[in-house]
């Protein structure tokens, strides 16, 4: 029987984190210097520099704004600075991220300059140090719990044992009460109709079939289709030969019997416990950092080729059963299932292995990833800017 | 336990999953997750673990089933025991 309780930080709103960042966010580009410069000076604070926020208009917009505020009030963060070069959208941006409850400030680069924003926002973030580091872990239990799944540089070893061993520990989870985010759109292709017929309401499956319709018409709008990406070569290269081969190992991480409770946007927060299907790319660090900002705080991730991903809000725990991946980048890997292979494992023996290390990534063991500096905060870009 | 060689995950399915690397010309033993069934073929190639090795004849426009799904149609005739991979398997959406 694996582990169910960890010791979380319980928010000011409720809800619970298993790491406890102050983190200093950037509000676009052009602010990323000043919010290393306080990162730099005042010590255990995690810079959020990103490449965007200029300019952007319409949906792309509003999914800038949904991904800024929910990283911003990503339950693993206990407090927030915020730096932009203006004060319209910064605010905009703290005060979003204030309906958590959790101390948050910005800061305006425009009539003070950068040194001067530095000072000011490095002060702030002295005080949100000295916050953070009082708080105390309690118990919690896998209810409290949102986690978020997606696999990257697949082979035909993820759907024979990495997917399926995570699809043993979302069901637990949403059996046990907790929430689960999937998405990866593109690459669910062949197995769309299993995940319709998976959605709890004729509803929540015409809206996932439509953005699953929607992003198809996205990619043959630019004359093109995915034959040479989707499959990626090191897909290809690891035996998957089509995208229905790929989409039908995929979904082996959803499990076999948990109801998809809604389709959300990208970065949108699940409303309710249980599975959520995402709408989002299938590129690994897009499709964490969209995770990370609907509210998940720890990421569940097998690899068959290795892919490498990590988040600066959430651990991602790597999991992988191919033997020669394992063998030869083995400081990559939270989680060895490659006794599936070698049938010394069942299914269930791996689910626990993998609940059990979940688990100690929500006590704060730093996984792999972390440890490696893994820090890929990659917002999701819907059309170009203005 | 005999050696296993490939892993199918359905009893319908037309192709294997090599668990280890394959020699062309090697007696292999599959095992079937659905069913705990074993299945064994003759294989023609030489097929790398994560590689699929066909459990059927299939002619040239059959839809290959995996997971008891569609994966894709065979581009050409394929052997049992052979090599699937892009060279003869290819999707049906693009």
């Amino acid at each position: 029987m694996a582990v169910t309780k960890f010791r979380g930080y319980r928010r000011e709103n409720g809800r619970v984190g298993v790491r406890n960042y102050v983190a200093i966010l950037a509000l676009d580009d052009i602010s990323n210097a000043a919010v290393e410069g306080v990162a730099s000076i005042v010590q255990g604070t995690l810079p959020l520099p990103h490449a965007y926020g200029r300019l952007q208009f319409g949906e792309d917009l509003d999914l800038f704004f949904r991904t800024m505020i929910g990283t911003g009030s990503n339950p693993n963060i206990a407090a927030c600075v915020v730096i932009g070069i203006e004060p319209n959208w910064t605010n905009q941006v703290v005060e979003g991220i204030a309906k958590t409850g959790k101390p948050v400030a910005g800061f305006s680069i425009e009539r003070n300059g950068q040194y001067k924003t530095i000072e000011m926002a490095a002060r702030k973030a002295h005080e949100y140090v000295q916050f953070a580091t009082e708080l105390r872990r309690e118990e919690c239990d896998l209810s409290d719990l949102v986690m978020s799944v997606k696999c990257g540089e697949s082979d035909t070893t993820s759907g024979l044992a990495s997917n399926p061993t995570v699809g043993v520990v979302v069901e637990r989870v949403v059996e046990a009460g907790g929430t689960a985010i999937f998405g990866e759109t593109s690459e669910l292709t062949g197995g769309e109709d299993i995940v319709a017929e998976r959605c709890e309401t004729p509803e929540v499956k015409e809206k996932f079939l439509k953005m699953h319709a929607d992003y198809m018409k996205l990619i043959e709008d630019q004359g093109v289709d995915l034959l040479g990406s989707q499959p990626t070569q090191g897909n290809i290269a690891g035996g998957l030969t089509t995208i229905e081969e790929k989409a039908l190992g995929n979904i082996q991480k959803i499990g076999k019997k948990p109801k998809v409770q809604s389709s959300l946007k990208e970065a949108e927060a699940p409303q309710s416990k249980g599975l959520h299907f995402m709408n989002s790319s299938s590129a690994a660090a897009e499709m964490v950092t969209l995770c990370a900002a609907g509210g998940a705080v720890v990421h569940l991730f097998p690899t068959g080729q290795g892919n490498i991903v990590g988040n600066p809000v959430i651990p991602v725990v790597k999991l992988c059963a191919n033997p020669v991946t394992v063998a030869t980048m083995s400081e990559h890997f939270d989680v060895d299932l490659t006794g599936l292979l070698r049938r010394e494992m069942d299914l269930d023996g791996a689910g626990d292995k993998l609940q059990d290390m979940m688990i100690r990534a929500c006590n704060g063991r730093m996984m792999a990833a972390e440890i490696l500096g893994h820090k890929e905060f990659i917002m999701t870009k819907l059309y170009p800017s203005a | 336990m005999a050696q296993t060689h490939f892993f199918v995950h359905d009893k319908e399915d037309h192709v294997g999953v090599a668990v280890v690397d394959i020699k062309a010309g090697e007696e292999v033993n599959g095992w079937v997750m659905e069913n705990d069934d074993t299945v064994t073929v003759k294989s023609v190639n030489d097929i790398p673990l994560g590689h699929k090795i066909s459990l059927k004849d299939l002619d040239q426009g059959t839809k290959v089933l995996k997971y008891n799904v569609v994966i894709g149609g065979a581009t050409q005739a394929v052997k049992t025991g052979e090599h699937v991979h892009t060279h003869n398997l290819k999707t049906l959406r693009w």
